[in-house]
């Protein structure tokens, strides 16, 4: 029998052996993927073990977001300061609906997972201190930000604010805003109760008007058409044709200025004044006249080609459509039709032109830090590209500083007194026109432009949808310019600018 | 038997043994204390409770083995004792857990946990005592062999016929549910026709062992010795599909294959038992959706994520998460995967103290289950070797069948792990288990009572086939009669 019971012995042994190289399977081979397997709740609830770093107004030192130790199972709670405010930013870190924006975008760092944190983590471990998150220092300026947040006042709209010389994102608010801490808490019926809160108003403060929708622009598109006839050997002064009714070529629809004016003599324009009353015939024509290659590649150029790209937080695509025929090139180039931009954009479009032509890609984390403050990384400015020769973006300033600052411009509400400002007004029809004429939804209005005008610090859009209180009558110059005016006030004061 | 009398008699390490227990006990409190200084930076009681329930255990355990069995393996109990202290250490983190998860959703944690456990671990002393005190000879259990098979066949087969009501839990029949309390009879039963199978093995083996024909180079058994091994798994396939318990019906037919191997010493009752069971299994398969379905969630355990697969794949999880150096004790969440006190109580460990841990703790079991098997080389009479050969098989297979179980190797299994799990029949059985191990490795290390020149006739374990099952205890043994 003992050979038998010694087999016996042996097959155990191979049964544990087996238990032993399927443990190793399962726990070394495959365990990185059974951990980072989204249903496992372990990586997460582990999260909160630990202290999550701060999100950091780079200029002010401001902690717009931190951990603090409570008494809970989940021992540290997010805080915002001012969350409504940074919300569009910061986003939330929710324990059932996960993490947004900076929090998403930055967690990482935040969380202290970052692989760069490998041999902090190990000292830690042998040290026996706490293991925590790293901060993030954000570009975005307290007073611009603040401006922004006032001046929207609670309507449908977005800011976004560029230091056109790096990309650095001033400002960016969505309003509607939300508040983040609501969505962060530990109370779980508490964060479902804000989610769908949230959820059911019909202003939709969840979406990120800012970053990730997309609008028709209007005549803030006016900007780029006008930079491709200037590269195409156009000067301001150039004569253009701007009748008083455009046909539309292969079909009878006539496209006609804003309240049926007449631009200048009624048949022809200099492409300075176009711009500066927002001639639409005078545009359609050029853009028809330009042809589609040219205006598309201006518009990539500038950053408008359907991809979406971050910074770190994700930004839709901008687009300027399919372009089927002449009649949509027309229609295009006064940036409606099937032209969709983010205020980023909108505000790329003057960034670029305020830096001379070179365009920087926007960012806004100016630099991650690990626990111990050490620097991580240091944002550096990138060029993006360059759609305007430094010449060629002189002439557009000019004849953008004629928009808000001559007697005829249609931006005159964004003037700030003793400082040259330049720019561009869109109110973009966004769904069918009734028959008195007037739209089903009240236009968009926008303002994109940048001071001081000689010597740029920052670039700013504006976006308010459907009009923001004007409603049908609308304009971006009457809704959107003051709105701008105050971001870029705020702005240039708190970095002592007073005058040209 | 005189002191001193025999030159070359064994120690009865029973020192070591003692030394062992306490080692066992340090490896105790050391996890406890990591776990209440990784969840509250603060130590309580708890440490020097488990540490002490364990330390008792050890040391009443080795007094009675003094006292009754003092040739016994010095390194059972202490495998024993270091498995039941590390489980209620683990219980009681999952109660931590338990009650934190609860806290949050703003109820109060009611589970029975470690306290309850505490309680078993003393009943399961006491059958440890009494099994000890009770059964002076393993040899006599070879005269109660029919009785123990009908009561164990009755334990098996009780939860089948029993309303659902008295005997499912979590979809599993396999309890008895009496008056607010549940055991698993299948525990018990496994006793019981262990004890049955050996003896009647020993007693059948000659007729066993005779050749039928010869096929493949395979003896074939003849025809009418294949009564017992149908019957077993008839009784098998029944608990498969009756109970839906694929653990307990492997557990049974396994054990019978691999003791019927032993006793007639022929490889062809090992293949025809798999062949059977293989086949078996695929009848089942074929005809039962309800074992369809559960090897379908072995299979796809992430598509059916949210409902039959929701334990396995958290346990998954959780063995992913703790990798290969664990979460450490306290720093995970083994609370998570739903029952990890008791079925999935490997998967906490593997969690925590990842797969080094949870090696080392299977490394235990390795070394209990090779003292076992060395016990039943060593010991002198067929039926001992039979009945310790099948309480290290049972040991060795149950822990395959759990731990392939948790980590998907194998289709789940409603089994517990010996001396680790929490639940009351499966530590009373482990304990008596435990009792007729010490009592056989006493019979096989204790020297020869009888004069020196018989023994020196006898050169080292002579495997003497015991042919009366029935014959009058003897107390001790002697090398002289049929051993």
């Amino acid at each position: 029998m003992n050979r038998q019971i010694r087999r016996v012995s042996v097959f155990v042994g191979i049964l544990m052996l087996a238990v032993i190289l399927n443990l190793n399977w399962v726990q070394v081979l495959h365990g990185t993927s059974y951990r980072d397997n989204a249903a496992n709740q372990r990586v997460a609830l582990d999260d909160y073990k630990r202290q999550r770093g701060s999100i950091v107004l780079q200029g002010s030192g401001t902690a717009i977001s931190e951990s603090v130790v409570t008494k809970d199972a989940l021992t540290y709670l997010r805080t915002y300061q001012n969350g409504p405010l940074y919300a569009t930013v910061t986003g939330f870190n929710s324990i059932l609906y996960g993490n947004t924006e900076i929090e998403s975008a930055e967690d990482s760092v935040l969380s202290g997972n970052d692989d760069r944190f490998f041999v902090q983590r190990l000292t830690n471990l042998l040290t026996g201190r706490d293991p925590r998150g790293g901060n993030v220092l954000l570009t975005i300026n307290k007073q611009a930000q603040t401006a922004a947040y006032q001046a929207l006042g609670g309507r449908r709209g977005a800011v976004v604010a560029l230091d056109p010389a790096t990309g650095a994102v001033l400002a960016a608010v969505s309003t509607p805003s939300y508040d983040p801490a609501k969505l962060s808490s530990h109370s779980t019926t508490g964060i479902k109760k804000a989610w769908n809160a949230y959820l059911n108003d019909k202003d939709n403060p969840l979406s990120n008007r800012a970053f990730t929708e997309t609008y028709p622009p209007g005549s803030v598109f006016k900007v780029i058409v006008s930079a491709a006839a200037l590269k195409a050997g156009k000067s301001p002064s150039s004569v253009i044709a701007a009748p008083n009714a455009l046909t539309l070529p292969g079909t009878s629809t006539q496209l006609r200025n804003f309240a049926g004016e007449q631009c200048a003599n009624g048949s022809t324009d200099t492409l300075i004044h176009a711009l500066t009353i927002s001639c639409n015939t005078a545009f359609a024509q050029l853009g028809m006249d330009l042809g589609t290659s040219r205006v598309r590649s201006e518009a990539d150029l500038f950053g408008i080609n359907d991809s979406d790209f971050t910074i770190p937080v994700r930004v839709a695509g901008s687009t300027i459509g399919p372009v089927v025929d002449k009649a949509a090139l027309a229609q295009t180039s006064i940036g409606q039709r099937d032209v969709r931009i983010t205020p980023l954009q909108a505000a790329m479009i003057s960034a670029a032109v305020a830096n001379q032509g070179t365009l920087l890609t926007p960012y806004l984390v100016a630099e991650e830090q690990g626990p111990n403050l050490a620097t991580l990384s240091k944002a550096t400015p990138q060029i993006l590209s360059q759609p305007l020769s430094p010449s060629q973006a002189d002439q557009l300033t000019t004849m953008m500083e004629s928009v808000v600052q001559s007697a005829q411009g249609t931006g005159q509400a964004a003037q700030i007194p003793g400082i040259t400002v330049a720019g561009k007004t869109g109110t973009a029809d966004n769904g069918p026109q009734k028959a008195d004429g007037t739209y089903i939804n009240p236009p968009h209005a926008w303002f994109s432009g940048f001071a001081p005008a000689a010597r740029p610090r920052i670039a700013v859009a504006v976006f308010l949808e459907n009009g923001g209180v004007a409603g049908n009558e609308t304009t971006g110059g009457l809704a959107a310019a003051p709105v701008a005016k105050q971001v870029m006030q705020a702005y240039l004061s708190s970095i002592g600018v007073k005058g040209n | 038997m005189a002191r001193g009398y025999s030159p070359n008699r064994l120690p009865t390490r029973r020192n070591a043994e003692l030394g062992y227990i306490v080692f066992a006990t340090l490896v105790v409190a050391a996890a406890e204390a990591i776990i209440e200084i990784t969840r509250d930076s603060q130590l309580t009681a708890h440490v020097a409770t488990y540490a002490l329930v364990a330390l008792a255990t050890g040391v009443v355990a080795n007094l009675a083995i003094r006292r009754w069995a003092s040739y016994a393996d010095p390194l059972l109990v202490p495998c024993a004792v270091v498995l039941v202290g590390l489980g209620l250490v683990m219980i009681h983190r999952i109660d931590l857990g338990l009650a934190q998860q609860a806290s949050d959703a703003g109820r109060t944690y009611q589970g029975a946990g470690a306290a309850s456990q505490v309680v078993w671990v003393v009943l399961g002393l006491v059958a440890f005592l009494g099994v000890l005190l009770i059964i002076r000879d393993h040899r006599v259990l070879q005269r109660y062999a029919y009785t123990l098979a009908l009561i164990g066949l009755f334990l098996l087969l009780l939860p089948a016929v029993l309303p659902a009501s008295m005997s499912e839990i979590n979809g599993a029949r396999i309890w008895i549910r009496i008056a607010g309390f549940s055991i698993q009879p299948g525990e018990i039963s496994k006793i019981a026709l262990t004890v049955f199978a050996a003896a009647y093995l020993v007693a059948k083996r000659d007729v066993l062992s005779l050749a039928g024909r010869r096929v493949l180079g395979i003896d074939l058994p003849r025809g009418r010795d294949f009564g017992p091994l149908l019957l077993a798994w008839l009784i098998s396939i029944g608990v498969l599909v009756r109970d839906k318990d694929l653990g307990t019906s492997l557990m049974f037919f396994g054990l019978f294959v691999v003791l019927l191997y032993v006793a007639t010493e022929r490889i062809s009752w090992v293949i025809i038992g798999l062949l059977l069971f293989v086949g078996g299994c695929y009848i089942a398969y074929q005809i039962f959706p309800t074992v369809k379905e559960r090897v379908s969630v072995w299979l796809h355990v992430f598509n059916y994520m949210q409902d039959q697969g929701y334990q396995l794949s958290q346990s998954l999880f959780g063995l992913g998460t703790g990798g290969l150096f664990g979460t450490g004790l306290g720093g995970g969440n083994p609370d998570l995967v739903p029952v990890a006190k008791s079925d999935f109580i490997l998967s906490a460990f593997g969690e925590e103290t990842g797969l080094f841990g949870l090696v080392a703790i299977l490394a235990i079991y390795i070394v209990f289950i090779s003292r076992a098997f060395a016990t039943a080389l060593a010991v002198r009479d067929s039926f001992g070797k039979l009945l310790v050969t099948g309480i290290g098989f049972s040991f060795g297979l149950q822990l395959f069948v759990v731990a392939g179980g948790i980590s998907r190797l194998l289709p789940e299994t409603g089994l517990t792990t010996p001396f680790l799990s929490y639940g009351g029949s499966s530590l009373l059985a482990n304990f008596a288990l435990l009792a007729l191990l010490i009592r056989v490795s006493d019979a096989a290390r204790r020297p020869p009572t009888t004069p020196p020149s018989a023994v020196t006739t006898v050169s080292g374990p002579v495997p003497v086939p015991d042919r009366d099952p029935a014959g009058p205890p003897t107390g001790t043994l002697s090398t002289g009669g049929p051993a």
